[in-house]
Formats: C-alpha cells, sequence, structure tokens
C-alpha cells in the first residue's frame, strides 16, 4: 500500500506483513529495546507517567477502533474504563474476602481479574451498543454520553464514592508494587494489545467497521450485517477501554468515581483526534502529546509557584484551557491529527531531497 | 444589460465546465440557453448569479458585466443586491415556511417594508393561487405551484434581470403553458429581462426573443428565436421533428444518422 | 402539596431549559452545529454579569444595566466564536464539529474557571424581593415566579422574532435551504453569526436565571447545561416550539423523579433522570416528538 519505491511484494506473506522494510523493522526493535530498558534509569515519577500514557494508549485503541474505524462516536470511553477497573477491584476484593479452598486466591489473582474486567465492560458496551443499531451521528453521541451517567451512576449508588483498593499483581513469587516492575506489566500489555488492534483492522472485522463508518446504509446493502459488526466494535473497544482501566486501577492500586470523570472521556475522544483518527499509531501520538503536555505545564507551574504564590491552584484550570485550546487549533490547522503529519514527514524523508 | 465575455469555469480548482462561453442579454429581453444534460447551462447560470462559490467553482477567465459593472466571483448576495436572481432548478422552496414567509424572506434584501404589502399583491396578481394557499406550509403545495411560489420569490426581490432554471422541469404541459405565459406577462408587465435555461426547446423558442444553444461547455450556435426554430439541427437533435417540419413517426425510421452541423 | 410544589419547581427549571435549548436549536437549524459548548457559555454568561453588576453599584437599574452589557458581551462572544471556531470548520464531518464544540466547551470552561475558581457564587439578593405567593395552598417564593415570567418572556419575544421580522424569517429560510437563501440575496454568514449570537445571548440569560434560582459554580453550571441535550432530543433537534415543550417536559419529570423516585433508589435521580429519558427517546422515537425525519439514500 505505503510502501518505499523499490519494495515489492513477492509472496502473499510479504504482502500481510505489518512491518515491511529494514528500516521500520529496525525501529520497532529499537523503540521496544529502549521502553524495555527505561526503569533502569528513569525515576518512579518519570514512569508512573509513562504507565498512565501506556494505560491511556490501551484505552484509546478501543475507542479508535471504535469511532475511528467504525465511525461510532462515544462519550462513554471513561465509563467503560470505570467498569474495568472497578470489576477487577472488587473481584480482588471477592477473593480475598471469601472463605475459598486453598488454592483459589493463588489463581484467582490480578492475571485473572483484569481480563474478566475486560470482558465485562466489552459485554456491558455490548448492552449500551444495541442503540447504535438505530441511531447515528449526534444521536449516538447522546446515547453515549446517556450511558456514561447511568453506569457512573450505577456504580456510585452500589459501590459507592468511597475509596476502592486494589491488590498488586504476583509474579513467580515477585510483588509487583513498585513503578519499575508495574511498569513491565503494563508495557508488555501495550505491546500485545497494540498488535491486536493493529491486526485487527485488517481483517475481514476491520475492513466491515470501515464500510460501516464510510456509509452504513451502503454497507447494510452490501451484506455486511450491522447487528454482528457495531455490536462487534463496541465490544472490542469496550474491551480495551476495560483492560486499560484495570491496568491503571491496579497501578494507583486506589480508584474512586472521580477517577472516571465524564471529563475524561471527552479527553480521551479529544486524544485520539489530535493523534489522529483511524490509525493505529494515532493513540500514541495523541496519548503521549497530550499527557506529557498537560505534565509539563503542571512542572511549569510548580516551578513558578515559588515566584507566584497560589498559581498552583490554577493548575487544573490552566490544564484545561490548555487542552481545549490544542484540540481547537488541531481542528482548525490539522484535523487528520499528529498521524497525518507523520506521514507526510516520512515521505518526506524518503523522498529527500525531492519534493515528489 | 448583462455581457457574459468568454468565461472559463472551473470546479474544485480542476474540473473545467464552461471553455469560453459568451452570451448578452439586451435590456427586456427573453434570451434562452439551451442545450441537453451537462452541457454547462446551469453552471453559467450560477456563474452568473454568484452561486458557483458555495459549490467550490469559480471564473478563472473571462469576465461577466452587468450594467457595465463587473460582477464575475462577486458573492451571491452582493449580486442579487445588483438585481440579478435566479430562480433556481428543482423548485428549492423553504418548504417549512408559509407560502407568505417564502415571498417575504425573498423581499429580504431590499430594506424598505413599506412597498412589501404592495408586492405581495403584485404576486398575488400574477400567481392567484398563491393568494389563497398564502397560509399553508410551502412543502405541501403541488409542483406547480411550487414552481409559481420560487418564481413569486424572485420577483419579490424586484430584479432587473431573472435567471429561469428549468421552470417546466417535472410540469405537465398545460401547467408549463401557464407558466411559460406568466413569464411573457412578467416580462412585459414589469420590464424585468430573462434569461432563461430550458431542456424543453419548444416551449422555451416559443417566448424567447433570442437563444443560445450550449454543448459540452460551450455556446455551439446562437441567433434570434425564428432562426433557432427553422434550423434543422435544432428540429432534429432538439426537437424531436424530422427535418420536414413534421412530427417523427416511428414508420419513417431513418436509417442514417443525422450529424450536427455545427462545431460542437 | 408537595407535588404542586415540584411541578412548579420543574416548570421554572424546565423554561430556563427552553430558552437555552432554543439557542441550541437555531444554532443547529441554520447551519447544522450541534453546539456542545452551550453549557460553559450558560456559565460564562452568568459569572460575567455577576461580576459587572459587583463593579456597578448595587440596585435593580443597575443589575438591568449590568444583564444588558452581559447580552453585548454575549452577542461579541458568539460572534467571535462563529468566526474564529467554525467557520473553518464548514465541509468539515460530524465528528470534527462535535470535537471542536467539545474542545470548546473545554477551554471556556477552564477560562472560566481560571477567573472565577471553584467556590459558590449565589446571586445578590436584593434584586428581587423575597416572600412567596400561594398557588394550590404552596408558597411558591418571588423568584422562582420572576425566572418563569423572564424565561417566557424571552421565549415569546423569539417566537414573535422569527415569525414576523425579516432577520427571523431568513434565519428559518436559511435553516431550509442555504443555497436557496443565497439566491435570494440572504447572506448565509451573516446568518450563522446572528445564530451564534443569539445562541450565547439564550445561553446568557439562562445563566443568569440560574445563579438567581440556585447561585454558580464554575463545575457544576456547565454540567446544568449538558441538561439542554436532552431537552433537544426529546423536542425534536430542529423545532424550535420542541424545545421550549421538551424543556417543561424534562424540567418536571426530572424533579417529579428527584421527589418520587430518590427515596426509593437512593438519591441522584433528579439528575439521572434526563439521561435515561435520552435513551428511552432514543429508542421510541429518534427524531423527538417535533424534529424532521430526515430521509437518506444511498
Amino acid at each position: 500500500m505505503h510502501n518505499p519505491c523499490g519494495v515489492f511484494n513477492e509472496t502473499y506473506e510479504q504482502d500481510l506483513a505489518i512491518f515491511r522494510t529494514k528500516t521500520q523493522w529496525g525501529l520497532l526493535i529499537g523503540a521496544i529495546i529502549i521502553a524495555f530498558t527505561f526503569p533502569l534509569f528513569l525515576n518512579s515519577y518519570i514512569l508512573g507517567v509513562l504507565i498512565q500514557i501506556f494505560a491511556t494508549i490501551i484505552i484509546l485503541h478501543g475507542l479508535n477502533i471504535l469511532t475511528g474505524y467504525c465511525g461510532q462516536i462515544s462519550l462513554a470511553q471513561a465509563a467503560f474504563a470505570a467498569v474495568g477497573g472497578y470489576t477487577s477491584a472488587l473481584l480482588s476484593e471477592w477473593a480475598l474476602g471469601a472463605a475459598l479452598p486453598e488454592w483459589f486466591p493463588g489463581i484467582f489473582n490480578f492475571w485473572i481479574t483484569v481480563p474478566i474486567a475486560g470482558l465485562t465492560a466489552g459485554a456491558i458496551g455490548v448492552l449500551f451498543g444495541i442503540p447504535a443499531l438505530r441511531l447515528r451521528g449526534f444521536y449516538l453521541v447522546m446515547a453515549t454520553l446517556a450511558a456514561h451517567f447511568i453506569i457512573i451512576y450505577i456504580i456510585v449508588h452500589t459501590i459507592g464514592t468511597q475509596a476502592q483498593t486494589l491488590p498488586a499483581p504476583h509474579l513467580f513469587g515477585l510483588l509487583l508494587n513498585n513503578s519499575q516492575s508495574y511498569y513491565y506489566v503494563v508495557l508488555v500489555a501495550l505491546i500485545a494489545l497494540s498488535y491486536v488492534a493493529k491486526n485487527l483492522v485488517r481483517t475481514r472485522f476491520g475492513r466491515a467497521w470501515i464500510a460501516i463508518r464510510d456509509n452504513d446504509l451502503a454497507a447494510e446493502v452490501m451484506g455486511i450485517s450491522l447487528f454482528r459488526y457495531k455490536l462487534s466494535a463496541f465490544f472490542i473497544g469496550c474491551l480495551f477501554a476495560g483492560l486499560g482501566g484495570a491496568l491503571w486501577a491496579h497501578y494507583t492500586r486506589s480508584i474512586t468515581p472521580e477517577y472516571y470523570h465524564l471529563t475524561y472521556g471527552l479527553w480521551y475522544l479529544g486524544y485520539i483526534i489530535v493523534g489522529g483518527m483511524g490509525s493505529a499509531l494515532g493513540p500514541f501520538f495523541g496519548a503521549s502529546f497530550l499527557i506529557i503536555l498537560t505534565q509539563g505545564l503542571a512542572e511549569v507551574i510548580s516551578a513558578l509557584s515559588g515566584t507566584f504564590y497560589g498559581i498552583e491552584s490554577y493548575l487544573s484550570a490552566a490544564r484545561e484551557v490548555l487542552f481545549g485550546l490544542v484540540v481547537v487549533l488541531f481542528m482548525i490547522l490539522e484535523p487528520r491529527g499528529i498521524a497525518h503529519r507523520w506521514n507526510l514527514f516520512k515521505a518526506y524523508y524518503r523522498l529527500f531531497p525531492y519534493a515528489h | 444589460m448583462l455581457w457574459v465575455n468568454n468565461i472559463e469555469v472551473v470546479y474544485m480548482e480542476v474540473i473545467l465546465v464552461l471553455k469560453g462561453v459568451s452570451l448578452e442579454v439586451h435590456e427586456g429581453a427573453i434570451v434562452s440557453l439551451l442545450g441537453a444534460n451537462g452541457g454547462g447551462k446551469s453552471t453559467t447560470l450560477k456563474a452568473i448569479s454568484g452561486l458557483l462559490k458555495p459549490e467550490e467553482g469559480e471564473v478563472t477567465d473571462g469576465n461577466i458585466e452587468f450594467n457595465d459593472i463587473r460582477i464575475d466571483n462577486k458573492g451571491p448576495e452582493d449580486i442579487a443586491r445588483m438585481g440579478i436572481v435566479q430562480v433556481m432548478e428543482g423548485r428549492r422552496i423553504f418548504e417549512h415556511l408559509s407560502t407568505e414567509e417564502n415571498l417575504k424572506a425573498g423581499a429580504h434584501i431590499r430594506g424598505d417594508g413599506s412597498s412589501l404589502k404592495h408586492d405581495l399583491d403584485m404576486v398575488y396578481n400574477y400567481f392567484p393561487k398563491l393568494r389563497d394557499l398564502r397560509h399553508s406550509t410551502s412543502g405541501y403545495l403541488s409542483g406547480g405551484e411550487q414552481q409559481m411560489l420560487v418564481m413569486g420569490r424572485a420577483m419579490m426581490a424586484n430584479p432587473s434581470l431573472m435567471l429561469l432554471d428549468e421552470p417546466s422541469l417535472g410540469l405537465a404541459p398545460l401547467l408549463v403553458q401557464e407558466i411559460y405565459n406568466i413569464v411573457l406577462r412578467i416580462n412585459s408587465e414589469e420590464k424585468t429581462s430573462i434569461l432563461l435555461v430550458e431542456q424543453n426547446v419548444r416551449a422555451a423558442l416559443s417566448i424567447a426573443t433570442y437563444g443560445y444553444v450550449m454543448e459540452n461547455g460551450k455556446v455551439v450556435f446562437d441567433g434570434e428565436a425564428e432562426k433557432l426554430r427553422d434550423n434543422e439541427d435544432i428540429q432534429e437533435f432538439y426537437m424531436g421533428l424530422s427535418h420536414m417540419g413534421k412530427q417523427k413517426s416511428y414508420r419513417e425510421v431513418k436509417h442514417y444518422k443525422r450529424r450536427k452541423r455545427w462545431l460542437g | 402539596m408537595m407535588i404542586v410544589e415540584t411541578v412548579i419547581y420543574g416548570l421554572v427549571v424546565g423554561a430556563v431549559y427552553g430558552v437555552v435549548a432554543l439557542g441550541f436549536v437555531l444554532i443547529y437549524k441554520s447551519s447544522s452545529v450541534l453546539n456542545l459548548a452551550q453549557g460553559s457559555l450558560l456559565m460564562l454568561g452568568g459569572f460575567i454579569c455577576l461580576q459587572i453588576s459587583q463593579w456597578l453599584p448595587g440596585g435593580v437599574w443597575f443589575f438591568i444595566l449590568a444583564v444588558f452589557i452581559t447580552l453585548v458581551i454575549a452577542t461579541l462572544i458568539g460572534f467571535s466564536v462563529e468566526r474564529l471556531a467554525l467557520r473553518p470548520l464548514i465541509g468539515e464531518p460530524l465528528i470534527s464539529v462535535i470535537m471542536m464544540t467539545i474542545g470548546l466547551n473545554v477551554l471556556l470552561g477552564g477560562i472560566g474557571y481560571a477567573i472565577w475558581g471553584s467556590g459558590n457564587f449565589p446571586y445578590p439578593t436584593d434584586i428581587i424581593p423575597i416572600g412567596s405567593v400561594s398557588i394550590l395552598g404552596t408558597p411558591i417564593s418571588y423568584k422562582y415566579i420572576f425566572s418563569l415570567i423572564i424565561a417566557l418572556l424571552c421565549v415569546v419575544f423569539f417566537i414573535l422574532f422569527f415569525q414576523f421580522t425579516r432577520s427571523g424569517i431568513a434565519m428559518r429560510a436559511t435553516a431550509d435551504d442555504q443555497l436557496a437563501a443565497q439566491s435570494l440575496g440572504i447572506s448565509t454568514s451573516q446568518i450563522f453569526r446572528y445564530a451564534w449570537a443569539i445562541g450565547c445571548i439564550t445561553a446568557a440569560i439562562g445563566g443568569i436565571i440560574i445563579g438567581f434560582l440556585i447561585g454558580l459554580n464554575s463545575y457544576n453550571t456547565p454540567v446544568l447545561g449538558l441538561r439542554v441535550l436532552p431537552v433537544v432530543l426529546l423536542g425534536g433537534l430542529d423545532s424550535i416550539p420542541g424545545a421550549i415543550i421538551g424543556g417543561l417536559i424534562v424540567g418536571v419529570t426530572e424533579n417529579l423523579a428527584g421527589a418520587y423516585l430518590d427515596p426509593i433508589v437512593g438519591g441522584g435521580m433528579r439528575d439521572l433522570f434526563p439521561y435515561i429519558l435520552i435513551i428511552i427517546i432514543l429508542m421510541v422515537k429518534p427524531y423527538g416528538l417535533f424534529g424532521w425525519v430526515r430521509i437518506e439514500r444511498i
């Protein structure tokens, strides 16, 4: 598809490969190696930010599939992340407290509760995706907005607003309770899930989603079952949200409904817009760019707090202003996001010094 | 009054639609612009009225002058204010507004509220049916009534030149006759010049004083209405008559295809 | 007589929703933009009016002056938002427009938060006389009556505006068919500008009334502004009377739900009920009570 000049497909395997050139492989392996060495020299604060970015990217992969590929705009991604976080929290708590057989707590741990959390979020996502079969555009946005409020309401009124604690995972007898060790868990999950997300959109499902995004009526007439594919998009999208939410919850070790305010649902949408919708790299760019930007803002403000008394009370306001400004400017100047710029840059780099 | 001088129109900066069209409309004349689908007739009208802009079209060459002022690439609002109003193809009424509100919307560019009543009466005088329907929602009017409404709406702007785009489209022959009689009356009584785009060549030439034939973005033939009516090519290709001037009949199916005798 | 009080309070709140929804519907009708920033605009309007009234000397007349200044500022905000943010997006897909207004909502909300902080700001109490009238044996405070009257006056004003003025008819015409409106010399960019100005004015009026009723808060007031969404869905996105009736229905039902369902489910129902209503409406009547059904073809 977008191969540099001189790279030809000679076998079907080549045609199907995700990474085609030596440069791509080199960049990928290099990036993974560098990512694996980060805990050796970065402090826990920066690792914490990285974990936040990675967990957010996982959530964004889901939203990207749902909104970027399947065209179903959803404001409820934060609520589905909440479903993931709370499912894992409640299951862990139950497993610890219940009078279970001797062998049980050993198995019913982080490695089990997080996937269950993902599946639960996916299942609830399907439930709230049912209106999508009849609705599109703005009306669907409204349905997902309602879904957000209903899910959060149920959480608040069944579990309560008090903080819910979560255990740290064990692995081979090691307790992964600090940023250094937990970082690897999230990193491996990110790599695996990014691979899944990238590959899913190249399958029959992915093509059906794209067809639905471009024109759902035409897709249906061509024999694509809207029921099946819209709901599968909701399932996958919310599955990723649940996984990301659960992974993040096990890092903070304590969650409240405030962590999943509607604001975050809107921000997630902003992330993928800034990163580039309908591109596997979009979540990476969007989350990295905006989280680093807002963290940088927090740094600047705390650095200034010595000089200007009381400036830190403006932090959350300034963060909102910055986020709003970035989204508005991106919509005006580069509606296709950073991923599009990246493609332009790649093309430029390949062809340098020629323009075309 | 209106001079279109060798204009070239390009859509979306790539699609060349008009390739050097020239025409003129004199004060008080009815000029018709004829031709088949896709010939560029509607585009010519839109170039004159400025409605190209919302469709990402642009006049890239040549000029359009109206009463000695250049109007090419001006905004549609400005052009309408200068006295050119286009009646678009396909009866584009404001369907959720009542008939009278439609007419009032037509008078939008005229600041004076005093003559509104007088003008409404004038329109109702031309189209008596509209008076009875003035409070009903215009979306429920019949096709012929809607066509009358859009024409009346354009008259409310008090134009000195009216651009009519296919007023006969989809109407019964009797209604077409009625509409054309009203066009003639408007022309003679209100002194409004009319530029008429039509595929119904016979009807158009029955009222027009001058005609242009367009094909593929060019004017291929023009002349007095008399001359056009008598032209064998026009009769053959646009009026469905054989060159004998009789109605064509399948009994005398020709075994050769007549070639157009102009440079298309 | 709890029910009478609940219903009347619901009507008051509903009338405010109706006014704000009117602005939303108008922007949507004339330019097909779904303005999710209505909540922040509402908060800004309320705060600006409060701020100006604090700068001016006290008293009813100066407060009315402050309201007028606020409306002028709201008009300017409307003009600039339309010009700077929405004009470049003409022709972009729905998600861009939705995201733009979400971004604006966050941006304007953040600005409000930065200026006024997170406290509660009640409006001065000496503008509307304290006291109550008895309706069906239930005392209803003057400020509710007053708010209801203001809201209804706005509604009547806008209905008259759209029915009888030149600009009002031109706006409705543009909503129906932009190109045809342009062919008659109606300037659509001017219409969009007016629509945004009216949207901001109605939001500001809503903000001022909410300031009187419950006070302002930079965190909660924009969320209250989101309530306009169930209202417009119920009434139909493009119906002006629908906005008013939808506002009244949502206002009354959410208050009834708050009064009678809260004891059963344990609170919070008033804020949730409009969203449950959304789901029901979307499942049963997706185009609202008065909305135009758009026929789609491939």
